[in-house]
This record gives C-alpha cells, sequence and structure tokens, in this order.
C-alpha cells in the first residue's frame, strides 16, 4: 500500500511537471499577448511594459520563473485585474462550486434511483418513457434549453429571476441572502441537472442490467429474500463499482466552472472569469486556471483509485 | 405415504425472437420424504429449468411457467403468491447451483451471506445468526471457520465455495434441497467430497434431495430413483439399480454405454448419434428418432407417451408400446 501510495506520487508529479511545460508552451507560443491587443498603446510604451512584465526574456527562463514561483505558491498577477492569480481563483472558484456541487449530487442521486427502477422493469412503460425522456435531454443543447427555462420561468412567469446570483442593487445579509442565491441558482442547477442525467442514467442502468443476471442475484433470491434486499443490498453496491472512475472524472468539474452556463445565467463563476480572461490574453490567469484543472485531474484519479480500494474487497493495491 | 413433492403436467416456456421454447414440457415426478431423486440429460434437455420453475426463478418475463402443479407440503408452489413464495424459497425448499465461482456476491463477506436466510427465516439476531454461521462453516469441514466468515468470496477456492453454498442451503433445515450440477465446475476429488457432504446432511436431517447431473457415475453413487430427460420431456424413470442394470429407452441406453469404464480400454468411447433437436423445430414424434438406431415409422409421426413396464419402471418409447400392442 505505501509502496503503492509512494509510486504513485511520483507519477503524479512527473504528469504534473510534464502538463505545465505543456500548458506553458502552449499559452507562451499563442501569437499575441496583454500588451498587443491594447490599439490605445504606442510601440515605446508597449517594449516598456514588455520589460516590465518580463515578457521580452526567452520563452525557457520565462518558463523557469514561473514553475519557480509556481511551486511556491505563487501563481503570479493576473494583468488584467491586478490582483494575484489565486486570490482571483477564491473569489470565483466557490461560486462555480456551489452550482456545480449541487447539480452533481442531484444529478447522481436521480441517476441512481431511475436507472435502477428502469433497469429492474426493463422494457416496462416507465423504462421506455425514461429512455425516450433521456435521450430528449441529451440532444437538446444547454443554451437553448437554458434561454428557453428563462423566457418561461424568469420572463413569462416570473417565478424566477433570470440571471446573476444575487438581485442587483441587493444588500440582503444573512438567510435573506441565501434565500436569493438559492432562488438564482434553481434555473442553472436545473439545466445543469438535465444535461447531465442522461448519460449517467444510461450509465447506471446498463450496469444495473449486467448485475442482475448474475448468479449471485439468483442465489440471493433463492434465499428467499424480498426484492429490495436484493436490489439494494446484492445488486447496486455491485452496480455502483464501475461509476467510482467517474467521480475521479466529477473532480475537475466540480471546481472548473461551466463556461457556457455561466454565461448564459450571467453566474459569477470561474468559467466566466476564464473566458473574459481568454479575450484579453490574460495568460498568468489562463496558465493558473489550467493548471489548476491538471492538478485536480490528477488528484481526481488517485481518488477514484482510493476509493475502489475502499469498495471492492478484490482490488489490492 | 403423501410424498413431499409433487410435480405434475409441469410446462414451461420461453419467448425468443425465433419462436416460443417449450424448454419444460409436460412432466411429472414426485419426491418423497428422505429420498434421493436423480434427474439426468444432457445439456438444454430442460433440467435446470425444472429446478427453477420449482424455484419461481425462471426469468420472467421471457419465461414463464404455463400450467401443471407443483405441490410441496400442502402448497401448490405455483399457486402461491410473491410473498408466501419466498417464505418457502431457502427455509424449506433450498437449492444450491453449478457456478459457486460467481454464486456468491463479491463485494460481500462470506459471514455475512450466510447470515442472510437465518435472519431472515429463523428470526436470529445478528449477534447469533454470525455465531451459527461460523458452526455452519466448521459443519461442511471448512477449518478456521472464523477467519472464513470474516473473508471474501475471491479469497476462497470453488470447492471451498460450493461448501459454503451448501452450508447456506441447509441453513435453516429445508426439507427439499436442490442440487444442480453441484459439482460440475469441481475437480474430481473435490466433486467426492462435496457428494459425501450431501449425502451426510442428507443422512443425518432426513432432508430429500433432487441432484440435477448429467454425470451418470453421480447417478450411480446417490440416486434412489432416477429421471432420464430430454428436450423436455422424461423419456425413462425408474429405481437406480433397476434402470442401470435394464435400461429401457435407446437414449437412456446409450447415455450408459458412453460412460466410460474403469479398467476397460476401448478404440473410441462410444457416443449417442446426432444432436439434441433444436425446440424450435419439434414436431409430434418421438423428439430422440433422428439419433435412434431403432426408428420405426411411428416414430417420426406420433408421440410415444410414457408408460409403466412393470418393475416399477416407466418409458416413452414405441419399442415397447408396439410389444404390448402385439401381445
Amino acid at each position: 500500500m505505501s509502496t503503492y501510495l509512494s509510486k504513485r506520487l511520483l507519477y503524479m508529479i512527473l504528469i504534473l511537471f510534464a502538463a505545465s511545460l505543456l500548458i506553458f508552451a502552449l499559452y507562451a507560443n499563442t501569437p499575441g499577448d496583454f500588451i498587443t491587443g491594447n490599439i490605445k498603446l504606442t510601440a515605446e510604451r508597449k517594449a516598456e511594459l514588455r520589460e516590465i512584465y518580463g515578457l521580452n526574456k526567452p520563452m525557457l527562463e520565462r518558463y523557469g520563473i514561473w514553475l519557480k514561483n509556481a511551486l511556491h505558491g505563487d501563481f503570479g498577477y493576473s494583468l488584467a485585474q491586478q490582483k494575484p492569480v489565486l486570490q482571483l481563483f477564491n473569489d470565483y472558484i466557490w461560486n462555480s462550486f456551489l452550482l456545480a456541487a449541487v447539480s452533481t449530487f442531484l444529478t447522481w442521486l436521480i441517476a441512481v434511483v431511475i436507472g435502477v427502477i428502469s433497469a429492474y422493469r426493463q422494457y416496462s412503460w416507465f423504462d421506455t418513457l425514461v429512455m425516450i425522456g433521456i435521450f430528449a435531454a441529451m440532444s437538446l443543447p444547454s443554451f437553448f434549453i437554458g434561454l428557453f427555462l428563462i423566457k418561461m420561468l424568469a420572463v413569462d412567469l416570473q417565478w424566477l429571476p433570470p440571471g446573476g446570483m444575487i438581485t442587483t442593487g441587493s444588500n440582503a445579509t444573512g438567510m435573506a441572502y441565501v434565500k436569493e442565491v438559492i432562488q438564482h441558482m434553481t434555473l442553472p442547477v436545473v439545466v445543469m441537472t438535465l444535461l447531465g442525467l442522461g448519460s449517467l442514467t444510461r450509465y447506471f442502468r446498463s450496469g444495473m442490467i449486467d448485475v442482475l443476471r448474475q448468479d449471485y442475484i439468483r442465489t440471493a433470491r433463492a434465499k428467499g429474500l424480498s426484492e429490495r434486499k436484493v436490489l439494494f443490498r446484492h445488486a447496486l453496491r455491485n452496480a455502483l463499482l464501475p461509476a467510482i472512475t467517474l467521480v475521479g472524472f466529477e473532480l475537475p468539474s466540480l471546481f472548473g466552472g461551466s463556461i457556457i452556463i455561466e454565461q448564459i445565467f450571467n453566474w459569477p463563476g470561474v468559467g466566466q472569469l476564464y473566458m473574459k480572461s481568454f479575450g484579453l490574453r490574460d495568460y498568468p490567469l489562463l496558465m493558473g486556471f489550467t493548471m489548476l484543472l491538471a492538478i485536480l485531474t490528477v488528484l481526481g484519479t488517485l481518488l477514484s483509485d482510493m476509493l475502489y480500494r475502499v469498495a471492492d474487497p478484490r482490488v489490492r493495491l | 405415504m403423501k410424498p413431499l413433492l409433487k410435480v405434475e403436467n409441469l410446462h414451461t416456456e420461453f419467448r425468443t425472437d425465433e419462436g416460443t421454447v417449450k424448454a419444460v414440457d409436460g412432466i411429472s415426478f414426485q419426491v418423497r420424504a428422505g429420498e434421493t431423486v436423480c434427474i439426468v440429460g444432457e445439456s438444454g434437455c430442460g433440467k435446470s429449468v425444472t429446478a427453477m420453475s420449482m424455484m419461481g426463478l425462471v426469468e420472467e418475463p421471457a419465461g414463464k411457467v404455463t400450467g401443471g402443479a407443483i405441490t410441496f407440503g400442502d402448497d401448490d408452489l405455483l399457486r402461491l403468491n410473491k410473498h408466501e413464495l419466498r417464505a418457502i424459497r431457502g427455509h424449506e425448499l433450498a437449492m444450491i447451483f453449478q457456478e459457486p465461482m460467481s454464486s456468491l456476491n463479491p463485494v460481500l463477506k462470506i459471514g455475512e451471506q450466510i447470515m442472510e436466510p437465518l435472519m431472515l427465516h429463523l428470526k436470529l439476531k445478528r449477534k447469533e445468526a454470525a455465531a451459527h454461521a461460523v458452526e455452519l462453516i466448521r459443519q461442511v469441514g471448512i477449518s478456521r471457520p472464523e477467519q472464513i466468515a470474516a473473508s471474501y468470496p475471491h479469497e476462497l477456492s470453488g470447492g471451498m465455495l460450493q461448501r459454503i453454498m451448501i452450508a447456506i442451503a441447509v441453513s435453516c433445515s429445508p426439507k427439499l434441497l436442490i442440487a444442480d450440477e453441484p459439482t460440475t465446475a469441481l475437480d474430481v476429488t473435490i466433486q467426492a467430497q462435496i457428494l459425501d457432504m450431501l449425502r451426510t446432511f442428507k443422512e443425518s436431517s432426513g432432508m430429500s434431495l433432487l441432484l440435477i447431473t448429467h454425470d451418470l457415475g453421480v447417478v450411480a453413487e446417490m440416486a434412489d430413483y432416477v429421471i432420464v430427460m430430454y428436450a423436455g420431456k422424461i423419456v425413462e424413470e425408474g429405481e437406480v439399480t433397476a434402470l442401470f442394470a435394464d435400461p429401457k429407452h435407446p437414449y437412456t441406453r446409450g447415455l450408459l454405454k458412453s460412460k466410460p469404464v474403469m479398467g476397460r480400454r476401448t478404440e473410441e468411447l462410444y457416443s449417442i448419434p446426432g444432436q439434441v433437436p433444436n425446440p424450435l423445430e419439434l414436431t409430434p414424434s418421438c423428439y430422440f428418432h433422428d439419433r435412434c438406431g431403432h426408428c420405426m415409422e411411428v416414430c417420426v409421426s406420433r408421440e410415444p407417451l410414457l408408460q409403466p413396464l412393470g418393475n416399477g419402471q416407466k418409458a416413452a418409447c414405441w419399442l415397447y408400446e408396439e410389444a404390448k400392442i402385439h401381445v
């Protein structure tokens, strides 16, 4: 176990090192930077600024400086906002995390319940309806369903606010603030859940169908156990095992924000920050964010391997 | 004396894309208390489906018991509701399966899996059930039972797992144990141990055993009464000694002839020519006619019925019907 872990950590460091090299090289070689985009500046002023930001140094040297600072936990300053990159992340990521955590939780819960029932009642009318609904939900683009729900629920019926995280100009505190945020997050969460539900439900349904055919399910029934026990004690745990791989993939998306959804609902999340920075060629922030996703992805895989170890007695590390 | 189990005119069908398969086609038999009955036949002749029909475990909606009666004790198993059937299943009527390796849940501890029926049917408390489970593991001849109870199925060998399956099946002292090819997946030395164990349990508890097998060696060793099935029907049945001494049906004779005999070397082992017929293409006939050396005109066009032939044996074959007509 401990030799596995130390080996695994070594690989992780190597992967992250390679990722940092790749990320830096890609952004550094992309034509244009934060300064070229600003047409108000004179050529002398541009050269002066490049000198200040260190952009005139050779690429390898710039990478060395960036990596050294990053290893000390300093991902530099956002050029556009003149704030430390990490502080900006801290300002925006938790907003994204709020949306992602709630919608991921709902997606998994609903997908497990519907997947189990429709696998158990395969080819019944319930199963058929679910399958049609799932394909419909999967086929709808997020911008369409998002705008459609805004039109219906926010503009026409005025049940929910159309966008933002709090009402403009509001300075609610305490429970009033919480209530306001919940109202604002309802629509984006609904859209994100709808979009994620389809593939996950199909995943659980097919996993459950496989498990229900296994010999040990027949044994469980032969013992005289109730169908509820057969399903939830004997089948579900085995059907959930392959989904542990997905848990690892969920980790980056929990913090990575959603560019389209946050744009549609004007949610002040990290996805919006990323889009805005991209337009401005704010490379320190973009590199920091991409690196963060790389770290989360590597940690996510480690996490899912650890979870396998806990959940499946056949897995030894 | 009233038999413990009486199966009458059982029909089980499976709907497939190509048509309906009559997997079990009107079979009747009985098992008395303390008796061992063996059902023999090639793969696909309906042995396992018969057992599954009795347990109420036929895979729906593709498969369905379409007719007949299965009287077990005072109940007709086919008329019971799901709740009543569950109370009998695993309690008075238990079953073990062919593949011990895949018959236990990989993520639950052995002990847990033995405790389930104890807590369900005998209403034992968790602690009592755990103690009883360890005792059961000891009874099926596994050393270090406490340690085994705490391990997972993948940590045990096939032979040990089949012992565990037996421990689960006999845990609530069933009146009838159905064993569907219990030794097929195991190697020969383990087979003998498993059969011995089944016999020991049977003798000490007085339970009946319905043993499904294709291995005539197992039949000779275990059976009191033998039922030979072919393509969903019973073609011959009788007391084990009588049937082995004087098999009537050409299929039974073929089966006995294709069994290798210790100490006798032959150039080539006998095998019945041809294959089991496609169950979708059966017409009224003796289903064995195209593989039979005694095939007559009547065999191709009419179905022979199971007839008593004196000495307790029965066979479904036109050879004996003809004889009776002539006499």
